[in-house]
């Protein structure tokens, strides 16, 4: 039962990862990047991590994925032709795509590689049923309390920053 | 409980994230290489879930992913103002067509 969730689920995310590398359509992209953040997310639901699926889905769901969508109408540039397949089109030309292709796949037989050679030694006895958000709660107060403050300063530096970036548009007029 | 090998999360995470170093390669969009960019960064997550689920007391790879989540978030909505102040100064998304330095 677990089995056929954890490579479904892989399946899912990989699948919708392909379909990303193939489309020519943005906004389909951005949408099965959605499926891929979902399939990730359950990912990390069986391996134990329930509330980092949570905050994968709020986050990069509900936060990074509308903005991403938002940063392509923003920056869509209007077709006259009015033909509805041709929006949001990118073309790749052909050397690029076999570059990418190459490295792409030279980068996995590589780590599969090292993957396959090496063999883990686990010590820790594995994960439990029982939720981890107490641990987690406690960790960062205690022992990750200095990385959770920076966390803290580098979201509201990114805002500011961000705010900054996008205001006034044309410096020129 | 958890009877699937930690090889197999590191397979899923390896094809993850070399799917997206293609995606940021190919596309030629400075939003699709964000896409492809926020795969690689998930891609890397997994395995760090993955071994902290031999960490039951402390969840270090837990925390790890977490403030990758959040440097993650921070660095999409930077990226997202320069692309919207380079598509106003520029009124492209090619990577290739900004190369005023070039010249």
């Amino acid at each position: 039962m677990e089995a056929a969730a954890f490579y479904g689920f892989s399946v899912l995310s990989i699948a919708a990862a392909f379909f990303i590398l193939f489309s020519r359509n943005l906004i389909y992209a951005a949408f099965a990047l959605f499926l891929t953040f979902l399939g990730v997310a359950a990912l990390y639901v069986l391996a134990g991590a329930d509330f980092l699926g949570v905050a994968q889905i709020m986050i990069y769901v509900g936060g990074i994925l509308v903005l991403l969508i938002f940063g392509i109408m923003l920056t869509h540039k209007p077709d006259k032709r009015d033909n509805a397949t041709a929006h949001n089109k990118i073309e790749i030309p052909t050397k690029r795509e076999i570059w990418g292709f190459l490295l792409g796949a030279g980068f996995f037989v590589f780590l599969g590689r090292i993957i396959f050679l090496s063999d883990f030694k686990m010590a820790g006895n594995s994960i439990n049923s029982k939720s981890t958000i107490k641990t987690i709660g406690v960790e960062l107060m205690t022992s990750h309390l200095l990385p959770f403050e920076i966390a803290g300063i580098l979201l509201l530096v990114a805002l500011v920053g961000a705010a900054y970036l996008a205001l006034n548009r044309n410096p020129a007029s | 409980m958890n009877m699937i090998p930690i090889q197999h999360y590191l397979l899923v995470g390896a094809a993850l994230f070399s799917i997206g170093l293609a995606i940021a390669v190919t596309k030629r969009h400075f939003i699709g290489i964000l896409l492809g960019i926020e795969l690689m960064l998930n891609a890397v997550n997994i395995n760090l879930v993955a071994f902290s689920r031999h960490d039951p007391e402390k969840l270090s790879g837990q925390l790890f992913s977490l403030f990758v989540i959040v440097v993650a978030a921070a660095e999409v909505t930077v990226a997202l103002g320069i692309i919207l102040r380079v598509y106003g100064r520029f009124r492209t998304v090619d990577p290739d067509e900004v190369s005023e330095l070039k010249k």
